[in-house]
């Protein structure tokens, strides 16, 4: 049973065809954007199906080992957070401290994608791995920060059955100043994990190609499509859990809870369009001199019991 | 109809390689991703790396400076890599064709799947020819 949990539903299965649909949303929402009308509905899944079937390249000057973990590991870590944070919500699991288990899977696929790129032996994925690292620097301080507000405002639980349970007598946490104020932080960092402009340093197609990514391909590709595709179910879930108290799966209360899901996906989105790129320095300054003193208010407000 | 050619049809990703082109080719290409066009409906997309992409886009004669370049991105591609020449240069060598620095038409260096004649071709003749080549890939 346990293994079905964890791979089918709610884990890896389940959370992978939701993320892939996000990702749809994500390229139809961009297109209708600009005026296009985008792809098909199932044009993730044909792309991921298409990468599964194509030849995998390893270059001659790859680290061959990491080359090939390195997607892997990334994976595994996307799906288990998608596990943990899909069964708080479906069945009211959880254990002590399993959001700070989250905080650190969360990070584990981007530092993956760093490491793949390293090993590559590519000099422009290098480039990007090392802009990746950069970014991971810069973004994860407000992300920990505007947590801990939200830690602190509900209740000062690690549980995040128990952070959802005072919500449900408290109201949502976005509805007072700390909230708020952790939400615009934490939302620009989410934009950041997921690589998405205007923090898309790292990939940067005009001078990187694509970045870290840039010598994967076939299987070794679709599995970092598949762990992106698992963060845009991941990463949005953690915020309504956070911060909208959650989807409660009784009923038309599923409704609400998709439309809190589809609401988070569609700010990231309509942030990524009306952005352009910043550079790495600029993200640096951004978020430690704008972004973290923002989440530190939120902080101080929460503690303050605002 | 295997299911692996069906795939590949509606996911055609695309690297764009400019051989020593005048660049009037590489504009109109770049017209197909405009909204008047959106090649996205069919999933085609444009790649920055020779091994994500699924088509090698080829503009330009193939000349003695390039030609080893040609070569190794062909190599380099994952399988199976689809070739399509866009511009009578990329097929033929058009008014290059006797110019000391040619190195042969693209078809005599590396397999061509598909040839877009036209200096430029327009993007609906683009068009086109890719439909024509996922008809070939199709067996029709």
């Amino acid at each position: 049973m346990d293994i079905f949990r964890f791979l089918i539903f709610p884990g890896f299965v389940f959370a992978g065809l939701v993320g892939l649909t996000a990702t749809w949303v994500d390229r139809k929402v961009t297109a209708r954007l600009q005026w296009r009308m985008g792809p098909p509905f199932l044009q993730p899944f044909y792309d991921i199906g298409k990468l599964l079937t194509k030849e995998v390249t390893i270059p001659g000057s790859a680290d061959r080992t990491t080359f090939v973990l390195a997607p892997m590991a990334g994976l595994a870590a996307a799906g288990l957070v998608a596990a943990i944070l899909g069964m708080s919500i479906s069945e009211n699991f959880s254990f002590t401290g399993d959001l700070i288990v989250v905080i650190y899977l969360l990070t584990i696929p981007s530092l993956m994608m760093m490491l793949g790129g390293f090993a590559s032996g590519n000099i422009l994925a290098q480039v990007g791995s090392s802009r990746e690292m950069k970014l991971i620097l810069s973004y994860e301080l407000p992300f920990l920060l505007a947590i801990a507000a939200i830690i602190f405002k509900n209740g000062s639980s690690l549980r995040l059955n128990e952070l959802l349970a005072f919500q449900r007598l408290n109201g949502m946490a976005i509805g007072s100043i700390s909230g708020l104020l952790s939400f615009l932080a934490i939302i620009l960092s989410v934009q950041a994990k997921l690589g998405l402009p205007p923090f898309d340093i790292s990939e940067a197609e005009t001078e990187l190609m694509a970045g870290p990514l840039l010598e994967y391909s076939g299987l070794l590709l679709a599995f970092f499509r598949f762990t992106k595709a698992l963060l845009f179910y991941s990463l949005p879930l953690l915020i309504v859990i956070l911060f909208f108290g959650g989807i409660s799966f009784s009923g038309w209360h599923i409704l609400t809870g998709i439309l809190k899901y589809a609401g988070v996906l569609f700010l990231l989105v309509v942030i990524k369009n009306t952005n352009p790129r910043v550079r790495v320095d600029q993200a640096m300054n951004f978020f430690w001199k704008r972004v973290a003193p923002l989440a530190l208010a939120g902080l101080i407000f929460a503690l303050a019991g605002l | 109809m295997d299911l692996k050619t069906n795939l590949l049809t509606r996911s055609l990703w695309v690297f764009h390689l400019s051989a020593a082109s005048c660049n009037n080719c590489d504009i109109e290409i770049l017209d197909l991703l405009t909204p008047r066009h959106d090649v996205e409906r069919f999933g085609i997309v444009l790649t920055g790396s020779i091994r994500h992409a699924d088509v090698l886009l080829i503009t330009g004669i193939v000349n003695r400076k390039n030609v080893a370049r040609v070569k190794r991105l062909y190599e380099q591609a994952a399988k199976p890599i689809l070739v399509v020449a866009v511009g009578t240069c990329a097929c033929s060598g058009n008014i290059f064709r006797t110019g000391y620095q040619f190195a042969g038409p693209l078809d005599k260096i590396i397999p061509v799947d598909a040839y877009i004649p036209g200096c430029p071709p327009k993007p609906e003749a683009m068009i086109d020819g890719i439909v024509k080549l996922i008809g070939k890939l199709k067996g029709k």
